[in-house]
């Protein structure tokens, strides 16, 4: 440590995205609304210099994630390099392309933990979100298959407004498939989820009984089931910190290459992102374009530049910023201090409150 | 709530985290998904120690003899710390 102001902290984690490639069509889906095709895909020996390249800048921890990242054949490939490059390794999985001979060659290849999706907490529900018939059933064997390997499970599961009622039957589903740990996420709404926010935003009233009883499911499971969650910002006070903070964190590279900062960030017009076929993470990391961007406090306009939780949440999402109010240099309406807050509230408060309109399902891979 | 852990519980770590050294920061971590814990001399002391074979007690001796530290408060010290990672689900009672 120099002490120079140009040092910049090396990432704790990376998300591979090893492909947009999936057999669901959730509409809340994290990829970009463009999905790439197999064709545009990094090849094995790509990844594999990234997981190492990414363990010597310092990175701890590796999200192994797509659309589905068992649709790679060489899964098990990936997830031995992320372990010979020391990361602690976790696979983010629909569980659809998985079974128990391949999860035992994953936990062969060293993968240290499973995170599992779940659409809803029963069948009918589920599979018509992910867009799949049978797909929920599935998934309960894979969970069952999971833990017979011995891999520890994480659930996850996006709420919205036709699931949110069912939290107390995700955490029983939870502990019923011997999960450590429970993710309930609700739907954000950039890419996918923007173009189904009216058919995916719950009423406040549903989002407050859904956090009671997470707050009381906590308590009562202490030390049994770990239960993080995942608010939707719309009706908060205060924004969240995205992603920790734009290029503090996390770094994310896409199925071909691109190096992101977040990975909703290509939507930001004007940001170049480098590619790993040309640039080394170690350089986008301190120099690239988008990581610079918008890291630490110096690009902040007012209300953020001059609020004592700047270093809080770094003035909130900037693709949400980008989304409502079409500046991704503005406070994050999420935020009550966004001149647009009022107006996002209300906007939240109306869809909710219509009849859901019907789902525009996530586009089948290329 | 599991049963709180006690002098005679045989700690150690849950199968999902990991005792890992972060050579770039210098420092002894936990690592367990979407989390990071971070060790101080002592945590990083009794945790590798908490291997599911030596109890609670036999950890504080150890450490009393390490630190040069009287035993019961050691004993009181490790018990909190082992029981607040118990609570966040990194820590378990291995069964005898």
């Amino acid at each position: 440590m120099a002490g120079s102001t140009t040092q910049v902290e090396p990432p704790l984690a990376l998300l591979a995205e090893l492909t947009h490639r999936c057999p669901l069509r959730c509409p809340y889906c994290s990829n970009p609304t463009a999905l790439e095709g197999r064709s545009a895909e990094l090849p094995t020996e790509a990844w594999l210099d990234v997981m190492a390249q990414a363990g010597r800048l310092g990175a701890l921890q590796v999200h192994i994630s797509g659309g589905e990242p068992a649709a790679r054949r060489d899964l098990e490939a990936l997830v031995q390099g992320a372990r010979a490059a020391g990361l602690y390794t976790n696979l983010i999985t629909s569980g659809l392309l998985l079974d128990r001979a391949r999860l035992q060659r994953l936990k062969d290849a060293g993968l240290d933990h499973v995170q599992l999706s779940v659409q809803d907490s029963e069948p009918v529900g589920a599979d018509r979100i992910a867009g799949l018939d049978g797909a929920h059933a599935r998934k309960l064997e894979i969970a069952a298959a999971v833990r017979a390997t011995g891999l520890p499970l994480t659930l996850n599961a996006v709420v919205h407004r036709r699931n949110i009622a069912h939290v107390p039957d995700l955490i029983a589903l939870a502990l019923t498939l011997d999960a450590a740990r429970l993710e309930v996420a609700h739907a954000q709404y950039y890419g996918w989820g923007l173009a189904n926010r009216a058919a995916l935003m719950p009423t406040r009233a549903q989002l407050e009984a859904a956090t009671a009883e997470v707050d009381a499911a906590r308590a009562r499971l202490k030390g049994r089931l770990v239960i993080d969650y995942v608010t939707p910002d719309y009706y908060a006070r205060r924004p969240k910190a995205c992603m920790g903070g734009w290029a503090r964190r996390f770094m994310v590279v896409a199925p071909d290459g691109a190096i992101l900062p977040c990975h909703a960030a290509r939507t930001i017009p004007g940001l170049e992102f480098p590619n790993v076929r040309s640039t080394t993470l170690a350089d986008a990391w301190s120099h690239g374009d988008a990581f610079v961007r918008f890291r630490g406090t110096d690009w902040m306009q007012e209300p953020c530049r001059s609020c004592d939780r700047r270093e809080v949440d770094w003035g909130g999402c900037r693709c949400q910023a980008l989304a409502i109010a079409g500046d991704a240099d503005a406070v994050d309406p999420a935020c009550a201090l966004s001149p647009l807050h009022e107006a996002l509230v209300a906007l939240a408060e109306r869809e909710s409150a219509g009849a859901p309109p019907p789902y525009r399902y996530r586009g089948s891979d290329a | 709530m599991s049963a709180p852990l006690s002098a005679d519980s045989r700690p150690a770590l849950v199968a999902h985290a990991r005792l890992q050294r972060d050579t770039a920061r210098e420092r002894w971590v936990v690592q367990a998904p979407e989390r990071l814990f971070v060790l101080d001399e002592v945590a990083h002391a009794v945790l590798s120690r908490c291997s599911g074979t030596a109890s609670v007690a036999q950890i504080a001796a150890e450490l009393g003899a390490e630190f040069d530290a009287p035993v019961e408060e050691i004993r009181g010290d490790v018990l909190a710390l082992l029981q607040d990672l118990a609570d966040k689900g990194i820590v378990r009672d291995q069964p005898a």
